[in-house]
């Protein structure tokens, strides 16, 4: 039953074989209840190449429930493609039943229901484990890091990194590429990769002074494995500048530089290498575009949108396999390298159901060894929710809405602005509200909770400003985060217009009248990406709200307040 | 190289104006710098001519842009969007070992870059690449 599942090509040598695909279902053996490990890590042996991916895990070294997006709007090109796609036809697309582990794993709908049944996912323990079964069916395995590794929890933020970068020291990773990592701050950035002993990648990582590449941050390595040659290159998340706080990493730019990424293939490929792998954190628009683009890429790790996709997509000679988040994915990439080229490729989105999976016990140690210092904090109890609480998505989920709620009572504000990240696990119904679930949503080196005064028009300029850096249909001008989310403010959205016309009928939504371009507004945020913003610290703000609120039986949803069109 | 470094300060300080010139008017302006530039003559799409620009600036006061044109004599460099558009024209003598050059620019806001190229034989390609401007701040 093993085989129908695995993404299996060969005979890849006529291209017209390319995008063959099956992918079998778990549906069965969920129905029975009955998935074992060795279910999940199993494989029968195919080609002399084996590559392991992990991206976006945002610092859960513990398991979590994360729900994946219900609303996922791609544009362009991209309109309906996947991973724009959720809930039904997306287990429409893989053949996936309804009830199944995969559609608890890879869709939205019955979250809280299935979550019951399936239990958490991830944990870096049980990845360990995911790791080192591949391992023991090719001991020269490259395990690769795609980033937003060191950041997101209360622990990683207070150690600056440092119980990830522990923790992950056990599954010995042979590359990283990075985008969080860098709000740790340059200096603790290249401290840390002076301790991780393995490369870190970054082909488009420039001294910003003098636009050359930064010496402490590799374009790629090469390895020698199976007998193949093979250069992985680094591509990190390119609007880090842009999208997270430049004064954090001052002398280092970034950008996608299509050109610098050909001239790094040609010049692996002219060394020898016979398989070039892309370990990116562009996001998978972006490295759809980049594979059509750029020549030579067999396959394309692809990390920061944190989709997860049972198959790659392929476009052109190139594989993009898109591995999920926080834990919940680890993808195996078996290839056939001969004859100096790819020939065959097999891949396998495996889950990690943290009930199926057993934990590696030296991992666990080392977790709970970062944690007990603060473990008295991070399990401290704030209140309870009695519905799901959950971020993912273009728009507001219910998480953004308990945020914003907080930011406008415990700020005074008549306006709240909360960043369009991707990252924050959710909570299902019943669930205390702890210290650490308020942190895994709000973790971030710039917390600082503004308040701050803002015309119509220029909140007008905001939301134009975040619209076209998620729906501008040229993948090479997204950011790949979501939607700002808002508290108190209603507004109609065209996805398809230009910028500067998709947003209109901004609205208070307390009393319903219209935004005025020229009346000033009191407004809450926080996360700005502004040097010297002034306020408490976010968690601080939500453990207050939280606190008064008690148990949280229904947040107002302001995503109902956002009419969506062209989606 | 011959780079015209006082014709490059003046108008690529000068367009540090924060006000994007209405569509039509910055289009006169290059329309007229480009015939300026070309005595009127035909402009082919690039194919010797590359010009590499962010597709987002990561700051606008200073975006940095390389010109590249094995076999050229002059390219010309605009922004098109700037109160000014003018940038600069970079003229490579006979002895010249490439026809490569790279600089920094400031943007008004979002707006294409534009690069007019002279080839040896008299000939004229141009090439544009949007830069845009953003606020930035939600990526994640």
């Amino acid at each position: 039953m093993i085989s129908r599942r695995d993404f299996l090509q060969t005979a890849m040598a006529t291209a017209a074989i390319y995008g063959a695909s099956s992918y079998g279902r778990w549906g069965r053996l969920a129905a029975q209840q009955r998935i074992t490990q060795d279910d999940l890590l199993g494989v029968s042996p195919f080609g002399n190449v084996t590559l392991i991916h992990l991206t976006d895990l945002h610092a859960q070294l513990k398991p979590v429930f994360f729900r994946e997006p219900e609303v996922n709007i791609g544009v362009g090109a991209n309109r309906g493609q996947v991973p724009h796609i959720t809930g039904d036809a997306f287990r429409q697309a893989y053949g996936i039943a309804d009830g199944s582990a995969d559609h608890y794993a890879l869709t939205y709908d019955d979250f809280s229901a299935l979550a019951g049944t399936y239990g958490r996912m991830g944990g870096l323990d049980r990845v360990a484990t995911v790791v080192n079964a591949i391992r023991a069916d090719n001991p020269e395995a490259l395990f690769l890091d795609g980033g937003d590794t060191w950041h997101g929890s209360l622990v990683c933020h207070r150690t600056q990194g440092q119980d990830v970068v522990d923790a992950m020291a056990l599954l010995k990773p042979d590359a990283m590429t990075f985008h969080w990592e860098f709000t740790l701050g340059s200096d603790r950035v290249r401290d840390l990769v002076g301790q991780i002993g393995f490369p870190a990648l970054g082909a488009n990582i420039y001294d910003a002074e003098w636009d050359e590449p930064d010496e402490d941050f590799a374009p790629y390595t090469t390895f020698e494995r199976g007998g193949t040659k093979i250069a992985v290159i680094g591509q990190a998340f390119p609007y880090l500048p842009i999208a997270n706080p430049n004064w954090m990493f001052p002398e280092l730019s970034f950008g996608i530089r299509e050109e610098r990424m050909q001239e790094v293939v040609d010049e692996a490929r002219a060394g020898g290498a016979e398989l070039v792998v892309l370990l990116s954190h562009n996001g998978f628009d972006v490295d759809k575009k980049m594979a059509g683009q750029v020549r030579g890429l067999d396959v394309i790790l692809s990390g920061h949108t944190h989709d997860a996709l049972p198959e790659p997509v392929q476009v052109g000679q190139t594989h993009v396999i898109a591995s999920g988040s926080n834990g919940k994915f680890v993808s195996r990439v078996d290839l056939d390298v001969r004859d100096g080229r790819m020939q065959g490729l097999r891949h396998r989105l495996i889950p990690v159901f943290s009930d199926v999976i057993a934990p590696d016990p030296a991992v666990t140690a080392a977790i709970d060894a970062s944690r007990a210092p603060f473990l008295d904090e991070l399990t401290r109890v704030v209140g309870r929710t009695e519905v799901p609480l959950y971020r993912r998505g273009n728009f507001n989920g219910s998480w953004d809405d308990l945020i914003c709620d907080a930011l406008l009572s415990e700020r005074d504000a008549e306006i709240a602005l909360s960043p369009g990240v991707r990252w924050g696990p959710s909570l299902i119904p019943g669930q205390e509200i702890t210290v650490e679930d308020i942190h895994g949503v709000t973790s971030m080196s710039y917390p600082e909770a503004y308040r701050t005064e803002m015309t119509g028009e220029f909140l007008h300029t905001v939301l134009e400003d975040v619209a076209d850096n998620i729906f501008n249909p040229d993948p090479y001008y997204q950011q790949g985060g979501d939607m700002v989310r808002t508290g108190g403010l209603a507004y109609r959205i065209d996805v398809t217009k230009p910028q500067g016309s998709r947003i209109s009928e901004m609205t208070l939504s307390r009393t319903g009248e219209a935004i005025d371009p020229a009346r000033s507004y009191q407004v809450a945020g926080w996360a700005s990406v502004n040097e010297g913003t002034e306020g408490p610290p976010i968690w601080d703000v939500v453990e207050a709200h939280i606190a008064k609120v008690g148990t949280v039986t229904d947040v107002p949803n302001a995503s109902e307040n956002v009419q969506v069109t062209g989606g | 190289m011959q780079l015209d470094r006082r014709t490059f300060l003046v108008s690529g300080l000068a367009a540090g104006g924060a006000l994007l010139l209405a569509p039509g008017a910055a289009q006169a302006m290059v329309d007229e710098a480009v015939a300026a530039f070309t005595g009127g003559a035909d402009v082919a799409e690039a194919t010797d001519l590359t010009l590499t620009a962010p597709e987002i600036a990561e700051n606008g006061n200073t975006v940095p842009i390389e010109v590249s044109a094995p076999g050229a004599t002059a390219i010309m460099v605009l922004a098109a969007g700037n109160p000014n558009p003018a940038v600069g024209t970079f003229k490579f003598g006979p002895l010249a070992a490439s026809q490569f050059a790279s600089t920094r620019i400031r943007l008004a806001g979002t707006q294409d870059v534009v690069a007019i190229a002279q080839m040896a034989d008299g000939s004229f390609q141009r090439v544009s690449r949007e830069v845009k401007v953003t606020i930035g701040g939600c990526g994640g």
